[in-house]
């Protein structure tokens, strides 16, 4: 019953988004407000629809109803309820209806909020929007209907895959998918101004709030990715220039370049024909990305999906059509709407200082995205399927990214129009001072000097972290002697009465730190790969690593086995002091397949790093191991083999369960007796808490700057009265 | 010189520099990149020195564990030639014997069949690839084990 009801669900939907779309163009083309309005409830009621089909489908995976076929092959009742919630984005069905739900509830809140506003290019909007939900619907409808049921449901799910059983991958999908599906609000707002030429500054404005948000989700989304990677995988980085965590990158560099160009339009009229690319381009890479996550083209660890599944196909026409629409748009309008109301005056001026950070935006992602898609651009010229790896990335990426971070100083403080050398440099030299004196102590203090890149990176960070500050000191300052105000009232006063240059200044202050992290975490990081028995010993840049004793035990949920995990307690030391204990581990899950033996299912399934970190401000100790089970093996097929016998004779399921407990806890102390060597990574690195510090600060930085001020709302409440007022003179 | 003549002047800057670079990314992208290649390949062709990058499965029974190192034979997907690979550097959690994987890797030496893998370049494809989805979830058995 409940499956059908999201079944309907979705196809109403699916009606309700066609309708939305032919009452929303008919509408505008005959100027119909009834039709317009008609259109625009048909986005809510998707909205309504999506968000039952969304609960039906979790109130599933929450009671474990394993006769939906998604919730059986994605969950299990040995899963903790709060993965069983997340367990429904790591499916391809999952995640499509995520990917619906959220874009309803972004565009009906964007089309709710500009109601009497925009009035000519709402409608294409709408339509834009209501037709991507025609494909995400139409694509579950067709290929991957999560609301698909079998009778009777199997006693048992396949359970959530281990990988994912970690508190950052409950909100990362959520928090990446938000942040594409809120991209294509301002995309459809662009194809709407496009059509009508009206391709003002209010679209922007209207809209900023979205591509704000859209920029927050995905940024934080990628943080989390980094995170999990970081704590989860086992082998200690957080980025590895992975075809997914790429295809999250893109629209947000694309996007960052938008939220600075803007602001010149909105200030000068120029840079039109840049802006509206800008966004059409990030609205086709948002799709991209769900696109490379989703169809599993490109291989990557992160792709959670079978090979060769048919969706692609469907993607590569969305996008096909996302571009070619765009290009015509553009194309046609760039003589007369997008002509720019102003010219360049001077290369020093923040025009030309913002011009040239989005060329560095730019050339970031074009780099990304060229090695990205290289093993499909390669098989295409050479017939050989070739790929780039991190070298590859790195040679480009830094030289681009320490421009930006130059640039995250030197722009804020220019002024419009034009300047000169003398006054930037009056603006300038308080922060310079500082990065030198930064550059001069780590010269002589540490062995920074050692990585020039990663040298240059912690000077220019200095100095675009001395930048923003000096802003928001002076700003305070100013403030103190108009107001009388403390110190921290006057600050925070300041940063309310202009959230957007104040948030934007802590952004970049985060960005500085975050880039300051990386650059000492990726270029002085000990790394030992090391096989160790108890009581032996290894050392990884002067911190000593000595294996105690191993551990071993079975995890339970609901009275089943949910994990068994082999591990071992590590003490660190440096020069005689202990440092942590340390008790990195693995966990082993059951196999789920029919044929697998009574006991050696417990070693056949999945198994992941739990890793052991000693997080510090300066610097982080890592530990993962990877036991060797091999020694237990002759023991479990022993069991499979008696279990098998045992089966055949006829026992009994409770006495088979009893016995089974038996034996597995049996194994478990035979590895804590007598533990065979285990195989460590040990790493040692600098300022990784850093990046996680620096993304904190982005992340509060761009709140501020995305939270709507008093005067939006006050212009949001006229902007409506005005609307009803013309509504009211029409009638009468 | 006129504005517009001013502003062409510069386009073409801009526009040579953006072709230049771009030629710059696309040539050392074609030379620095590793070949996807399966065992049954490198067998054929493989030079010393030269960065291929595997793929294929990793043979049953081979994984042996030294202290600072792992080795496996990496075989066809669909083919039973193989190659010898030394590895040192992070093993991804889903590794294990019949699964599939994808290293970077250059030949060791004088053997053809012998290679060393490139440190951290080990990525064995995600679990969720593995599952067969022909699998019947009514099939699955029940996990009371405790």
């Amino acid at each position: 019953m409940a499956a059908t009801v999201g079944q309907a669900c979705l196809i109403l939907g699916v009606a309700c988004s066609a309708y939305g779309v032919g009452a929303s163009l008919l509408g505008a083309r005959r100027g119909n407000e009834r039709m317009i309005v008609s259109g625009r409830r048909a986005l809510y009621a998707l909205f309504g629809l999506t968000a039952i089909a969304f609960v039906i489908l979790e109130v599933a995976f929450l009671t474990s109803d394993f006769r939906f076929t998604v919730v059986a092959t994605h969950s299990s009742t040995t899963t903790p309820w709060f993965y069983r919630l997340a367990a429904m984005w790591s499916s391809q069905e999952g995640s499509l209806l995520l990917w619906l739900l959220l874009m309803s509830a972004g565009a009906s809140l964007c089309v709710a909020t500009l109601r009497g506003r925009l009035r000519d290019v709402a409608p294409y909007a709408t339509a834009v929007l209501l037709g991507f939900a025609i494909f995400f619907g139409g694509l579950m409808l067709l290929t991957a209907s999560p609301f698909k049921t079998v009778p009777v449901g199997p006693a048992e799910g396949f359970g959530l895959n281990p990988l994912l059983r970690h508190p950052s991958m409950m909100i990362h999908p959520l928090m990446l998918y938000t942040g594409y599906t809120l991209f294509l609000v301002p995309f459809a707002f662009a194809i709407g101004a496009l059509i009508v030429r009206r391709v003002d500054a209010e679209w922007i404005r209207s809209t900023r709030v979205f591509a704000l948000a859209a920029w927050l989700a995905l940024g934080t989304g990628i943080i989390l990715g980094a995170r999990w990677s970081y704590v989860e995988l086992g082998w200690g980085g957080y980025w590895a220039w992975d075809p997914v965590e790429n295809a999250s990158l893109l629209p947000w560099l694309t996007g960052t370049a938008f939220l600075h160009s803007v602001m010149i339009q909105e200030r000068r009229g120029m840079m039109k024909v840049w802006n509206a690319s800008l966004i059409l381009a990030t609205g086709v890479l948002a799709i991209l990305g769900t696109f490379l996550v989703r169809s599993g083209i490109l291989d990557s660890i992160h792709s959670f999906v079978q090979e060769g599944n048919t969706i692609a196909w469907a993607f590569v026409a969305l996008i096909a059509v996302m571009i070619a629409s765009s290009v015509y748009l553009v194309v046609t309008r760039r003589n007369n709407a997008l002509r720019s109301d102003a010219r360049l005056d001077s290369i020093f001026s923040r025009e030309a200082a913002f011009l040239l950070n989005n060329i560095l935006f730019v050339a970031v992602a074009f780099v990304v995205l060229w090695g990205t898609f290289f093993p499909l651009i390669s098989e295409a010229v050479t017939g050989n399927k070739a790929a780039v790896g991190p070298p590859w990335f790195d040679r480009y990426t830094v030289p681009l990214v320490l421009l930006l971070v130059l640039l995250s100083g030197i722009g804020p403080v220019i002024a419009w129009r034009k300047t000169t050398v003398s006054r930037l440099w009056r603006s300038l030299r308080g922060p310079v001072v500082f990065a030198a004196v930064v550059g001069v102590l780590l010269a002589f203090l540490t062995t920074a000097a050692s990585s020039p890149a990663s040298m240059a990176l912690f000077v220019f960070g200095a100095f675009a972290i001395g930048v923003s500050v000096q802003e928001l000191w002076r700003g305070m300052r100013a403030r103190q002697a108009m107001t009388s105000e403390r110190a921290l009232p006057a600050l925070t006063g300041l940063i309310s009465r202009n959230r957007r240059r104040y948030g934007g200044f802590i952004v970049h202050i985060g960005i500085a730190v975050l880039f300051i992290g990386i650059a000492a975490s990726s270029a002085f990081q000990d790394v030992r790969d090391v096989r160790m028995g108890p009581g032996e010993s290894a050392v990884v840049n002067g911190y000593r690593f000595d294996y105690v004793r191993p551990t071993a035990q079975i995890e339970e949920a609901g009275g089943k086995l949910e994990r068994i995990d082999l591990g071992s307690v590590v003490r660190v030391t440096r020069d005689g002091r202990e440092v942590a204990i340390l008790e990195p581990s693995r966990g082993y899950y059951p196999n789920m397949a029919p044929m697998s033996g009574a006991v050696s299912r417990f070693f056949e399934g999945e198994s992941t790093s739990e890793i052991a970190l000693k997080a510090g401000f300066f610097r982080d100790v890592w530990v993962a191991e990877s036991p060797d089970i091999s020694r237990l093996t002759p023991v479990i097929e022993r069991g499979d083999a008696v279990f098998a016998k045992a089966d055949r004779a006829g026992l009994s399921g409770e006495a088979r369960s009893i016995f089974l407990a038996e034996a597995l806890a049996s194994l478990t102390d035979r590895y804590r007796d007598a533990p065979p060597p285990a195989q460590f990574r040990l790493i040692v690195s600098p300022m990784v808490f850093w990046v996680w510090i620096g993304s904190i600060i982005v992340f509060a930085g761009g709140l501020i700057a995305a939270w709507p001020s008093l005067g939006a709302v006050r212009d949001l409440v006229r902007a409506r009265y005005a609307a009803r007022v013309a509504q009211d003179l029409k009638r009468a | 010189m006129n504005p517009a003549r001013k502003r062409q002047v510069r386009l073409v800057v801009f526009l040579t520099a953006a072709l230049v670079l771009a030629a710059a990314l696309a040539y050392t992208s074609f030379s620095s990149a590793s070949s996807a290649v399966q065992p049954s390949q490198l067998l054929q062709t493989s030079n010393p020195g030269q960065s291929y990058q595997l793929t294929g499965k990793v043979e049953k029974g081979s994984v042996v564990r030294r202290r600072e190192s792992i080795t496996f034979r990496v075989r066809d997907r669909k083919g039973s030639d193989s190659v010898v690979v030394n590895y040192a550097g992070a093993v991804p959690d889903p590794f294990r014997e019949g699964r599939e994987v994808i290293i970077d890797v250059k030949r060791a030496g004088a053997s053809r069949e012998v290679f060393t893998g490139e440190k951290d370049t080990l990525v064995t494809k995600c679990p969720s690839k593995f599952r067969d989805s022909k699998t019947d979830p009514a099939g699955m058995p029940g996990t009371k084990a405790s």
